[in-house]
């Protein structure tokens, strides 16, 4: 045989599951797959341009400092940074996170704050803390992917409210908010990426800023600031964080050195008020006793060589540059029809359909043509966002997005033509534009005065 | 025995396909045989034709696997393959052209109209959708002709849904079928050589009963093996099964999907190579008649290699 029997049981313990679907636990029939796992599956052939993923791009990362920092680790502590650390992270590390949110404005107490396996252990840990079967979660629509298998995980009744190109509709939100009331129930939090949302790419105006966290004092609430993109900011002013505005009494932050530094480090961190961070501990130390003292050290390391803000400069840039290649390039192969946001920072657009094109459904068309796209249902957890879909222009080149936006705007052209032919209606092919022509941006959704 | 476990290709029902095939290797090894995993690429001929396996056991799914390609290649080399032939393949791949067999052979299915794009296109065939949903009523099931898994497949309620439901169909494929709705229960046969297995149903915990994500994950559907069903029940569902897989010439192992309606069984589709993983209704029916993986995997390899027309 050709594989060691060790080899093949730890096969037979994965693929004989029904011996134990007996002993699953009632929370993993909630547990969504991610939506389209199985056309994911197709995408990471090596000759599809993917415009699917949330890669920062780590190869502008120097190996050489990369090296030269963890030469010094070996040498210089080795016996320590192969050693356990204490559940809130090493206090050197929690100066680094100091450091990096004071560059945005903020002024936490280190004592408030914990280091995290990535910022997503930090969801993980808020849910875990906060939430039993059937509380209720507020979150924008759409909203981070990535938090809504652990909303589900947990058995969240996971509420969204609309977003526009002013970020979450804070009346909506009161709305919601009001009906909640009226039935006796009150969310344990309203999750928010405020600044370059993922997937929207938008940006919470000042005002709506402002008046959600007026509405989390009057009303006693909960707003978990997810901003893992701040300092990617493209140009511009940049706007204070709900951290900065609240001053950390109802606002938990969530941070993250995964897209300023590197994502394979898995380091992140959260900022709760100490009743909060006590069971954050608690709850952390159960789950995996402490965050790698290894890529603390790492770290600890890179930031006294005191270059970082420069590096995420630099990123920052290259991202712009690869913005401005996606936005010209769906300006001139998506169909009239369609309307994009326009990111100030971080490293998505969201693309929206006209309403009879199902994105999911054109993925597999997509995926004949060798180029992949995050279908806008898997920002959602009901029915909305299928005409959507969310690129990243972060992880490759820009010939290769331009590349990637031509074949998407191909397909879509072809169903955008076929449904003309279907309803009788004049297909609004889009026309080659000539190159110096402005792209043909048409925001998000137009913010309505409130 | 060596045996080449062919897989993954780029059909989009990739995933499946590759859980199918880690099952049926570790299987293979319990079985004491060589498995040989074989991605489905570039390169599949020629290690095909350098490892020289005894047998190819065909873990592919949809268009590529299941539609006669690979079996074409593996009759060429001369290489015994499991499952149905070729032209079985090629007839159970196409809901069009399987229909259109199972009908004139007299085996019930529900009624239906196909459609290749360019009649949309070219030769104004939108005209021809008014007179068509008359026909066949509301709701509709809107449906790409070939894929075996239920991608693309669509629900109208009414006329204004239709248009959009055929551009997703169309996605997948360029001929689609407009089916009439038939309710009733979801049952779904395999038939392992000329035995029909016991009957699975599949009872959809929320909406509708087609959602490409509640076939393969856990939870989303519940299966129940052996259905309950009456005795004459039973019978008719078996009956038709076995009925679509001789019409389409099956051999081997393949799975019948029909509706359990009012005026009896209707055949769905016929899936030449049904998936074989943790959640797939093949391995839950041979279980039920006390088949366990491992002796399913060795009697479809024994069908594979049996004398053509034994």
């Amino acid at each position: 045989m050709s594989e060691p029997p060790h080899r093949r049981r730890a096969h037979a313990r994965g693929s004989d599951l029904e011996r134990y679907a007996g002993l699953f636990a009632a929370r993993t029939r909630v547990m969504r797959s991610s939506a389209m796992r199985d056309l994911m599956a197709v995408t990471a052939r090596p000759e599809v341009i993917s415009l699917a993923g949330g890669l920062p791009d780590t190869s502008t990362f120097p190996p050489q400092t990369f090296a030269a920092q963890m030469t010094r680790i070996a040498r210089e502590s080795a016996a320590e940074a192969l050693q356990y650390g204490p559940t809130e992270g090493f206090r050197e590390t929690v100066d680094c996170i100091v450091e990096v949110m004071g560059a945005e404005g903020m002024l936490p107490d280190p004592e408030d704050v914990i280091v995290t396996t990535g910022g997503q252990q930090a969801i993980d840990l808020l849910c875990k803390t906060l939430i039993d079967p059937g509380d209720a979660v507020i979150c924008e629509a759409p909203t981070y992917p990535g938090a809504i298998p652990v909303f589900c995980s947990y058995q969240a009744d996971t509420i969204q409210v609309e977003c526009d190109d002013e970020g979450m509709r804070i009346e909506e939100l009161e709305a919601v908010l009001d009906a909640l009331d009226g039935e006796g129930r009150r969310p344990k939090f309203v999750y928010s990426v405020p600044t370059f949302q993922n997937p929207a790419g938008v940006t919470m105006s000042l005002e709506r800023r402002l008046r959600l966290v007026e509405l989390a004092r009057a009303r006693e609430m909960l707003v978990v600031e997810d901003n893992p993109y701040g300092l990617l900011r493209f140009g511009g002013e940049p706007l204070p964080p709900l951290y900065q505005l609240d001053g950390g009494d109802f606002v938990l932050y969530i941070g993250t050195f995964s897209k300023i530094l590197s994502p394979g480090i898995r380091l992140g961190w959260m900022v709760a008020p100490p009743p909060v961070m006590d069971k954050v501990v608690l709850g952390k130390q159960a789950s995996d006793l402490c965050t790698s003292t290894l890529t603390q050290y790492f770290v600890r390391e890179y930031f006294a060589a005191g270059r970082w803000r420069e590096y995420v400069e630099n990123v920052a840039g290259i991202y712009r540059s690869r913005r401005d290649a996606m936005l010209d390039a769906l300006g001139r192969h998506f169909p009239a029809a369609a309307t994009w946001t326009e990111p100030r920072g971080g490293l998505f657009v969201w693309a929206t359909l006209p309403p009879y094109i199902d994105t999911s459904d054109l993925l597999a068309k997509a995926l004949r043509e060798d180029v992949a796209f995050v279908p806008g249902q898997a920002a959602y957890v009901d029915a909305r966002g299928r005409a959507s879909m969310r690129l990243n222009f972060s992880a490759g080149g820009e010939e290769e997005i331009r590349e990637g936006i031509r074949r998407i705007g191909k397909v879509i052209a072809e169903q955008v033509e076929l449904y003309g032919a279907l309803t009788g209606e004049r297909a609004a092919v889009p026309d080659p534009r000539p190159a110096e022509d402005a792209p043909n941006v048409v925001p998000f959704k137009k913010a309505e005065g409130e | 025995m060596k045996v080449a476990v062919l897989k993954g290709g780029r059909s989009l029902e990739r995933g499946v396909s590759l859980r199918s095939a880690a099952r049926v290797e570790d299987a293979l090894g319990r079985l004491g045989h060589e498995p040989l995993p074989l991605e489905a690429e570039g390169d599949l001929v020629k290690r095909l034709a350098s490892e020289r396996p005894d047998v190819a056991f065909v873990a592919m799914h949809g268009i590529g696997g299941e539609d006669g390609t690979v079996q074409e290649l593996l009759e060429i080399l001369d290489v015994p393959f499991t499952g149905p032939s070729v032209a079985a393949c090629v007839r159970c791949i196409d809901k069009s052209l399987s229909k259109h067999e199972l009908r004139a052979a007299g085996v019930p299915t529900p009624d239906w109209f196909a459609f290749n794009e360019t009649a949309f296109r070219e030769l104004g065939a939108a005209d021809a959708l008014v007179g068509l949903e008359r026909r066949l009523g509301f709701p509709l099931v809107v449906k790409p002709s070939r894929g075996g898994s239920a991608l693309g497949v669509k629900f109208a309620e009414t006329r204004d849904d239709v248009p959009a439901a055929l551009i997703s169909a169309f996605s997948y494929d360029s001929r689609v079928l407009l089916e009439r709705y038939v309710s009733g229960r979801e049952l779904a046969v395999s038939v392992l050589g000329e035995e029909p297995l016991p009957v699975v149903e599949a009872i959809p915990l929320s909406g509708h009963g087609y959602d490409f994500e509640a076939r393969y994950e856990i939870g989303r559907t519940s299966f129940v093996c052996p259905a309950e069903l009456t005795e004459a029940e039973e019978g008719a569902v078996r009956e038709t099964a076995l009925a679509a897989y001789e019409t389409l010439g099956c051999s081997g192992f393949s799975r019948v999907d029909l509706i359990l309606g009012e005026d009896g069984p209707r055949v769905l589709e016929v899936n030449a190579i049904p998936g074989l993983t943790d959640t797939s209704l093949l391995p839950q029916a041979a279980e039920a008649s006390g088949i366990s993986f491992e002796q399913l995997v060795e009697r479809i390899l024994d069908l594979a290699l049996a004398p053509a027309g034994a």
